[in-house]
């Protein structure tokens, strides 16, 4: 889906947790996520600091959609 | 002698439990258990399995080097002739982890292995190349199949026998070349070739180019100020109830759901229909994984523009290569034709 999106020339950002399936896959721009069953929370925590996880990698996205790229870039 | 075979399966194949249970570490068992049983009946005498070691799938995938290590200790432990683990059939984060423990084994220890996956397995793309991956269909129902066909290639490298070429061993294509002799030079061949191809009849290439499935970077937002965003997710997140009713696994279709004024991916309002992962989490707050609550923050904030008003969804569990793509490239024109920058799109 992230590739066939991408080739209609918008740019696409892949928050996923298993880094090196995403890039078999051929995403671009990936953001690794925190856990299978919770990409962008960890319910361990508090729902404020759930809120500041899910608003730390959703920055790293704005970012990696920000950045020109040449080949497959994992944003850490 | 009786070879002595280890047996690496998943949480679901031993029987501890599915989706709920893929959170467990690394354990070890005597004997054959699950599939195994059926590996059991094939090898007869020759070969035994004398233990079976099971890791859930989720807790290999978020600790692959620690799990890996452990799983590693625990198949030497029983001091076997041979490994084999799986098969997978098209189960992403398990043929993975199969993938993974076979390298290791044929690596750290040196002794035949053998798994089994469904050709888009994404364990076949990562490890086809320095393991025995033997082609199984893409759901359990193929063990029939896969067993004996496993069963076969271990039991060849167990022999010292020589392995076949890919289409006669039923392996998956490894690219590696081997040396043969012809009756015919490769001039003359090529033009029986070429001479079958003008008569437009069925010829077999000597050489299959490799399909390099990519797609070029696209330009970065250069103006994220001004910039709609959609949200995109293979996670499941869906309205509750799933009115559209995705399947829970091998999705035929994807969701578009309006979030206009939504201000957050609330439980009351959303749930996943996702049957690849525990949904406990996801469905307490499904912005776990429709970040929904945040993005709007964001938006307000304006650090981008808009969130588009529209998301997709799907399930992205078995769900194949090509209903991948079909949605992908439906969903990329309708977001082109509206004006969309860019996607967030979220996995579990």
């Amino acid at each position: 889906m992230v590739k066939a999106i991408e080739a209609t020339g918008i740019a696409v950002v892949h928050i996923c947790t298993i880094v090196p399936i995403s890039q078999t896959v051929g995403a671009n721009r990936i953001v690794p996520a925190v856990a299978i069953p919770y990409p962008l929370g960890d319910p361990s925590k508090t729902h404020e600091e759930e809120i500041e996880i899910r608003r730390a990698i959703l920055q790293k996205a704005l970012k990696a959609l920000m950045t020109p790229i040449k080949e497959q870039t994992v944003f850490n | 002698m009786t070879y002595r075979i280890v047996h690496y399966i998943n949480q679901f194949f031993a029987g501890i439990g599915g989706e709920e249970k893929a959170g467990v570490g690394p354990e070890s068992r005597n004997g054959a258990l699950g599939p195994g049983m059926a590996f059991k009946a094939v090898f007869g005498n020759e070969a035994e399995i004398v233990g079976t070691v099971i890791c859930g799938d989720g807790y290999f995938a978020e600790n692959m080097d620690e799990a890996g290590e452990k799983i590693l200790k625990m198949i030497a432990d029983f001091k076997p002739d041979a490994v084999i683990a799986g098969p997978a059939f098209n189960a992403g984060r398990y043929g993975t982890a199969c993938g993974a423990v076979s390298e290791a084994v044929l690596k750290k220890l040196g002794i035949p292995v053998v798994t089994g996956m469904y050709p888009e397995n994404p364990g076949v793309d990562m490890f086809r190349k320095s393991v025995y991956i033997v082609e199984t269909s893409d759901s359990a129902r193929g063990i029939k199949d896969a067993v004996p066909a496993m069963s076969k290639l271990i039991m060849k490298m167990l022999r010292g026998e020589p392995i076949g070429s890919p289409a006669d061993d039923g392996y998956i294509q490894r690219g590696v070349r081997v040396n043969r002799f012809h009756d015919k030079i490769g001039a003359a061949r090529a033009v029986d070739m070429l001479v079958k191809k003008l008569k437009g009849e069925e010829f077999k290439t000597e050489y299959p180019m490799p399909v390099f499935d990519r797609v070029p970077p696209a330009e970065p937002i250069k103006d994220m100020k001004n910039a709609v965003i959609a949200l995109v997710t293979s996670g499941g997140i869906v309205p509750k109830g799933n009115p559209d009713h995705i399947e829970a696994s091998s999705a035929s279709k994807y969701g578009t759901y309006s979030i206009e004024g939504v201000q957050s991916a609330d439980e009351v309002a959303y749930a996943t229909a996702h049957g690849g992962y525990d949904p406990t989490y996801a469905n307490t707050d499904p912005n776990r994984v429709l970040p929904i609550d945040v993005l709007r923050e964001m938006e307000k904030e304006g650090m981008f523009s808009k969130l588009y008003d529209y998301f997709f969804t799907t399930v992205g569990n078995g769900t194949s290569v090509a209903s991948s793509k079909k949605f992908g490239s439906e969903i990329g024109e309708r977001l082109k034709k509206d004006g969309v920058d860019a996607v967030i799109l979220t996995s579990t």
